[in-house]
Parts: C-alpha cells; sequence; structure tokens
C-alpha cells in the first residue's frame, strides 16, 4: 500500500531502528518549549484568530472559523415565534447525547429528577465514543490527587482555573469506580490491578484503559444504563436555541426534528448542554479526528444566552492524526502507540522530539520538522507528515503487542494494506479538542442561572491544553456533578421561571449583530458540517 | 464506464460517477448526500454507517462500514442506519453472572441455527457465532472477551435467520462479567478509603492556593516515574 517513495524513507527509519531503540531524545527545557510553541503552534499564528465583535465576550479573541457561527443569526425569528403550550415538561433537560450528557442524565434522575435527554444524532454518538486512549485517574500507590493537579495545571499552562481541576483530580478515583459499579471493562491484572500507563504529561503512569476502545467502552456502558433506568431519550432532535425567563434564567429549549423538520418545546427547570466541541468546524483548516456533529452548538445558544466563554483561543491539535492513506486523513492514532513506546522520526529516520512531551509541544515540533526544516515525508497529494515508528512496540514489549493492545488502530490500517506492527505509519498534527469552552463552577453552573454545561463545551479545567485522558474524565466528573446540581436546582423555587418565557435575548443578539455591521442570513448553530461536493 | 480516475457507483439503485479511492462515506459525499443519519464518528467507531452492497458478478451480499469501506466500480449500495432491535432492560448490579440471566432476557439464543452469517458480516471481523455459542454455553467471561471490540452496528442481528440480537447478548455479558467476575482493584478500594478520610484535603486545598511561579517551580522539579 506504501509508494516506492514511501519504502525507501521506511528503510531508513527501519535501519536506524535499534540503535534508537537505546536512545532517549532530551526533553525540552521550560524555555525551548515556549518558544517552540510560539513559532510553531497555530494557536500563535496571526492569522488564527480575531476578536469577537458582539456578546458578553466581545474582544476576545476565537478562531475565525468560531467568530464565524457565533456571529450568525438564530435558526428562530424573534417577530415571527411564538412559544406555544410546551411539549415536554422535565426537571432536568439534558442537551446531548455522549458521555457527559449520558452520566448527567444518570445522576439527575438518581437523584430524584424527571428527565429528558435530546439528542441531534444517536444517544452515543459523540467524541466519547472514539476516545481510545484512556481516562486518568490517581489510584496508585506511588500516586496522588495532588501529583494529578500539578500534571494538569503544568499541561493547561498554569491557566486551568483550580476549583474545577481540584474537582477533577478528586472525583476521579470515584469515577473509576462508578464504571467499575456500572460493569464497565477495564484492562486489569489477574489479582484486580488495573493497568496503567503513561500519557503525554503524566508523570505517573494513571492512564486506565480498556483495551484501546476505552471511550467506546464507557459510552457503549453508560448508554445501555440510560436505557435500562428508563430514561426518555429523543435522539436526531438537536436543540437550536435557548428558552428564557424575563430576568434571564433559562427555562428550556426549542427542539428541531431533523427528519421532519419539526420544532417542539421543552421546558424545564434547569437545563444541562453537553453538545461537545467545534472539530467540526475546522480550525485553521486542519482535518480533524472529531465526530461528524462536533459543530460547537453548545457554545453557539450559551453565548446567545448570555454565558461567559473562556479559552477559545487555544485549540489543542492532536500531534498524531492519519497523514496517509487520504481516505482516513486526519483520523486519530491513538497516543497510547507513543505510551507504548513508538517514537516519531523524520523522513530520515531520525528522533526530533521527546515522543511524550505535552501534545501542543509535539504538535508544533513535527509543524517545525516538516515546515521549517523540511525533513518529513511529503505524500503524492502534497500532505507532509513523519514516521511514527510503531514496529518499536513488539520489539519493546514482545510479539504480538500491537495487535493485541491496539486491535482498533491496527484494524484501520490493515484495511488499507498497512501492518503497523510492520511498518511506521505517517502522521501529522489535526484538529483535536476545543480546550476552552463556555465558564464554569465546579457544579457546572454558568453565568446564565439554571444552565448548566458539562464536558468539551465547557472550559477552564484544562487550561490551554489538556492532557490525554483527562477528557473522558472530565466528561464523567462534570456530568456527573452536573447531573446532582441540575437536579437540585429544579427542586429549588428560585429557579422557577419569573414571566414570560420566550427568545427575547435572541432579539437582542440580532441587534447587537446588525449595530457591528453583520448583515446575514445564514443561521447557527450549523448543526451538521457539510462535506457535499460544491458545484 | 466511467473516465479513467473515477468509478460509478450505485447508491439504492441511482448512478453517480465518482473519483476513485474514497470511502463508500465520502463518495456519497460528492455524489451530493448530506447525511443525517448514516453518518456517526467517521472513524470506524459508533456504527452508525452500516451499509449492505453488491459488486458486479458476484451473487453475495457484502457488507462494511461507509467511512471505512473503499467504494469500488459498480458498487450497488445502501445504508442502514437503523435496524429495529429486542433490547432488555436489567440491573446489572443485582444479575448474576450466569447463564440462565442471558436466557431470562434474551431467550431467543436457544434458537441459534449456527450458520455463522453473523461471523460473516461482522464489519470488526469478530467471531460472533462463537460468542453467541459461549452465551448458549454459558461462558459469560468468553462472550465478554470475544465480543469486545463491537461496535453495535446491528449488521449481525440485520442478517440473523433466529432474530438474535447479538450485541445486546453481548453488552449484557460483558457487563455481568466488568461487574461480577472481574477481579476487583483493591488500589482503588484503598485509594477511596484514604480519600474518604480526607487524606488529601488540606494539601489540595493548598495547591489551589499556590501563585503561577510556585506551581511552575513545583512542577519543573516534579519526579517522574519511569
Amino acid at each position: 500500500m506504501y509508494t516506492p517513495e514511501m519504502k525507501a524513507s521506511i528503510e531508513l527509519v527501519g535501519r536506524s531502528r535499534n540503535r534508537r531503540l537505546k536512545e532517549t531524545f532530551p526533553r525540552l527545557t521550560p524555555d525551548e518549549k515556549q518558544k517552540l510553541l510560539k513559532d510553531f503552534h497555530p494557536d500563535h499564528r496571526p492569522d488564527t484568530l480575531r476578536e469577537l465583535k458582539v456578546g458578553k465576550s466581545a474582544g476576545q479573541r476565537v478562531p475565525h472559523e468560531l467568530a464565524d457561527v457565533l456571529e450568525l443569526k438564530s435558526h428562530l425569528d424573534p417577530d415571527t415565534f411564538v412559544l406555544g403550550s410546551p411539549d415536554y415538561e422535565v426537571d432536568v433537560l439534558v442537551i446531548g447525547g455522549g458521555g457527559a450528557g449520558a452520566s448527567a442524565a444518570l445522576m439527575a434522575q438518581e437523584s430524584g429528577a424527571s428527565v429528558l435527554l435530546v439528542t441531534k444524532l444517536r444517544l452515543g454518538d459523540a467524541n466519547t465514543m472514539m476516545a481510545q486512549g484512556g481516562i486518568q485517574a490517581a489510584d496508585k500507590a506511588n500516586d496522588s490527587p495532588v501529583i494529578h493537579y500539578l500534571d494538569v495545571m503544568g499541561g493547561g499552562g498554569y491557566f486551568n482555573k483550580p476549583d474545577l481541576v481540584k474537582a477533577l483530580v478528586f472525583d476521579a478515583p470515584f469515577v473509576i469506580r462508578w464504571l467499575e459499579d456500572l460493569g464497565c471493562m477495564f484492562s486489569k491484572l489477574p489479582d484486580g490491578t488495573m493497568e496503567t500507563i503513561h500519557g503525554g504529561g503524566t508523570s505517573r503512569k494513571r492512564m486506565h484503559f480498556a483495551r484501546d476502545y476505552t471511550g467506546a467502552e464507557i459510552m457503549r456502558t453508560l448508554r445501555d444504563e440510560v436505557r435500562n433506568r428508563g430514561i426518555e431519550v429523543i435522539e436526531f432532535s438537536p436543540a437550536i436555541e435557548l428558552l428564557l425567563d424575563e430576568e434571564g434564567k433559562c427555562a428550556g429549549a426549542v427542539l428541531l426534528n431533523l427528519e421532519t423538520n419539526e420544532k417542539s418545546i421543552v421546558r424545564s427547570r434547569s437545563t444541562v448542554l453537553a453538545t461537545g466541541g467545534f472539530g467540526r468546524l475546522h480550525v485553521a483548516g486542519f482535518p480533524t479526528t472529531n465526530h461528524y456533529g462536533a459543530t460547537a452548538d453548545g457554545l453557539v445558544m450559551a453565548y446567545r444566552a448570555g454565558a461567559n466563554l473562556i479559552y477559545l483561543d487555544a485549540t489543542q491539535f492532536h500531534p498524531t492524526g492519519v497523514a496517509y492513506p487520504e481516505q482516513i486523513l486526519g483520523q486519530l492514532v491513538t497516543e497510547k502507540v507513543r505510551g507504548l513506546g513508538a517514537q516519531l522520526v523524520n523522513a530520515e529516520g531520525e528522533q526530533f522530539v521527546y515522543p511524550l512531551e505535552t501534545r501542543d509541544a509535539v504538535s508544533a515540533a513535527i509543524i517545525r520538522e516538516c515546515v521549517e526544516r523540511k525533513k518529513g515525508f511529503t505524500t503524492i497529494t502534497g500532505q507532509p507528515g513523519v514516521w511514527l515508528d510503531s514496529p518499536m512496540i513488539d520489539l519493546i514489549h514482545g510479539k504480538g503487542t500491537v495487535e493485541r493492545e491496539l486491535p482498533a488502530m491496527y484494524r484501520q490500517y490493515k484495511r488499507f494494506g498497512i501492518d503497523m506492527s510492520q511498518e511506521p505509519i505517517l502522521i501529522y498534527p489535526t484538529l483535536h479538542y476545543q480546550n476552552g469552552g463556555v465558564e464554569i463552577d465546579d457544579e457546572g453552573r454558568t453565568a446564565v442561572p439554571n444552565l448548566f454545561v458539562a464536558g468539551e463545551t465547557s472550559g477552564g479545567v484544562h487550561g490551554k491544553n489538556r492532557l490525554m485522558g483527562n477528557s473522558l474524565l472530565d466528561i464523567l466528573v462534570f456530568g456527573r456533578r452536573a447531573g446532582v446540581a441540575a437536579a437540585a436546582n429544579a427542586k429549588d423555587g428560585r429557579s422557577a421561571p419569573s414571566g414570560k418565557v420566550g427568545i427575547e435575548h435572541v432579539r437582542a443578539y440580532h441587534r447587537e449583530l446588525e449595530k457591528a455591521g453583520i448583515i446575514t442570513d445564514r443561521v447557527s448553530p450549523i448543526l451538521l458540517p457539510d462535506y457535499t461536493r460544491r458545484r | 464506464m466511467a473516465s479513467e480516475n473515477s468509478i460509478n457507483i450505485f447508491v439504492m439503485g441511482k448512478k453517480y460517477e465518482v473519483p476513485k479511492g474514497l470511502t463508500i462515506m465520502k463518495a456519497m459525499e460528492y455524489a451530493g448526500y448530506k447525511f443525517i443519519r448514516g453518518a456517526g464518528c467517521r472513524g470506524g467507531f459508533c456504527g452508525a454507517c452500516s451499509t449492505v452492497y453488491r459488486v458486479p458478478g458476484d451473487y453475495r451480499i457484502k457488507v462494511g462500514l461507509a467511512c471505512q469501506t473503499v467504494a469500488e466500480e459498480g458498487m450497488y449500495l445502501t445504508q442502514i442506519p437503523f435496524y429495529p432491535a429486542n433490547k432488555a432492560t436489567y440491573d446489572v448490579e443485582n444479575e448474576k453472572a450466569a447463564l440462565g440471566t442471558l436466557l431470562k432476557y434474551y431467550p431467543e439464543l436457544s434458537r441459534c441455527v449456527g450458520c455463522n452469517t453473523c461471523t460473516k458480516v461482522c464489519p470488526q471481523e469478530l467471531k460472533v457465532m462463537d460468542y453467541v455459542n459461549a452465551a448458549m454455553r454459558g461462558d459469560i467471561a468468553k462472550v465478554a472477551d470475544l465480543s469486545f471490540d463491537c461496535i453495535m452496528c446491528g449488521l449481525c442481528a440485520s442478517r440473523c435467520p433466529a432474530e438474535i440480537v447479538q450485541y445486546n447478548v453481548a453488552i449484557l455479558a460483558r457487563r455481568l462479567y466488568a461487574r461480577h467476575m472481574a477481579p476487583r482493584a483493591k488500589h482503588l478500594e484503598e485509594r477511596l478509603e484514604e480519600m474518604k478520610a480526607g487524606k488529601f484535603d488540606s494539601q489540595l486545598d493548598e495547591m489551589t492556593r499556590l501563585d503561577t511561579a510556585k506551581l511552575k517551580e513545583l512542577y519543573n522539579a516534579r519526579d517522574i516515574e519511569p
């Protein structure tokens, strides 16, 4: 499947392999890392970001592609929209059917609330399903939540909000236990000890995993449990706008049935937004690892409703996206490949970065190697990349390790005629994660009363760079917390709507757009990306 | 015949000329389809894009995930984005990891005729019939192991003459196995005890009060487990 030109480069990689097995590339010093990021990370390129013109966070710099959707009109026209009688009335409305939404729904119901979960695609269609690497938790004797805390802060560039990080690392072992109780099949040693490995930026081996289907195993378990508990779920019906009362408190949402185009009204005392991130907006033109539905819907709705945004100037590029074959361009090659010992090498077969630096640094180093040093390999379609030397894994851990520990990855490449246990794979950074999002407190509350946000839609816990294994953790910690808090909030008399409920905030937002000179008929959330051929 | 760099595919019987080498999903998008159903993770993990097809000169029905299968000349295809399935509801906590539990919720298990069609259609190349057989023997650990890479796309169930929903049997078995048969993690239990006793509370609080300079100092000096 590799071209002769690629084979020639692969030959060089193979020749240096035995020597490299004994070599450890020096880690970056803090100063070197800063310079590398400044020079080569897309966040720092002057043409990636622009200032928001409207809304509460006007002046904040966010990626163009996000500003483009934030600065569009609502699907609803405030002049013609009439709020009919509600189609659903619940204590807690959960918007989003990924890991954060499912855990919020489970915990809200367990706390005694009536719950409705609505989602744009199917329950479980989310980035959670795709997370291969693992989930962090400090539950081994040589580790502690305090050490985990330090890793998170350092990885995030010290921008992380301390109270959120504390919640994250404190709840982590409890989340693992919750999953174990639900029957989630973690990889364990025969005595029950959880198998744990390093991830980029971890100082202890605290990455728990379920073979290389960690996210899928968590998601299908949660999905099964949501169904077992009889929580009502409406699929293919995204929320397109939040409803607010006269005091600006959230009071529900308007749904759009994607198949019939019918709109319906949900009235709720608490609303949990868990719609995921913005990967499918293709920031800075990068391909993405993200799910089809990752179009920033939650950011758009929460922002119109008056929530604050934080750290959306920081986008995470996963250092190892597929650069070849073209059919799966941009898809994720899990960090576990490096965790198991595979090195990153250039077209000449030489290492250029320590493979387990934080993701931002590894991405920048790969871009530097290709763009500045011209030592990457460029494919026939013009896609640059460097080699991830996966055959090292079987040499280090024994024959059959790749197939056993990375079955999803192995299968993926086999489909295109590449045996990654024998030949290295070509990779390049790919858009992976929205580091920032809606500002929340440690129970998922936002600046909008009755509105909670959990998971990738929120921002602050990861600072400006999330570590591997902290996203699956984040969605469960804050999904659960938001679910419990939303249920309690629903029972609190103060959450009842005051005066008329509607979309007056949309009218105000439209007026702001007009004042800023933004005249458009296009609407957001965009709901789905359009990959049809432009004719 | 299409031109040198393109092929003809038939989406639900309608012909489209698309470039060679695209996955079925990208080929359909090239042809103008904007998916609502039938697309999900686009990475082979979610089972949203199950597709059945035939190719010229072959009587057999083939299957694949649209996001993972390369389109080929003359491919005659349709997606199966949804297939009705029987899903039992149960409380894993209070069930036994035993054959009786599987049969209580999915009695149709015993109707398996051993045709092996499920194994042949699995896009994950799982030995589906083997795990169905293991389920019929009550070997829950084996079901869990053999079915682990299941993405619940539903293709097995769509073709099963015994009307078994294999993937739902499998998730029940996996959850029973992980909850009741897999050994519990002792180190986790110990850590939870420590945390409930407040062992890390004051240290964590202290961390939240440190300024960036001090945090940096600690971070840069931290020892890293080899």
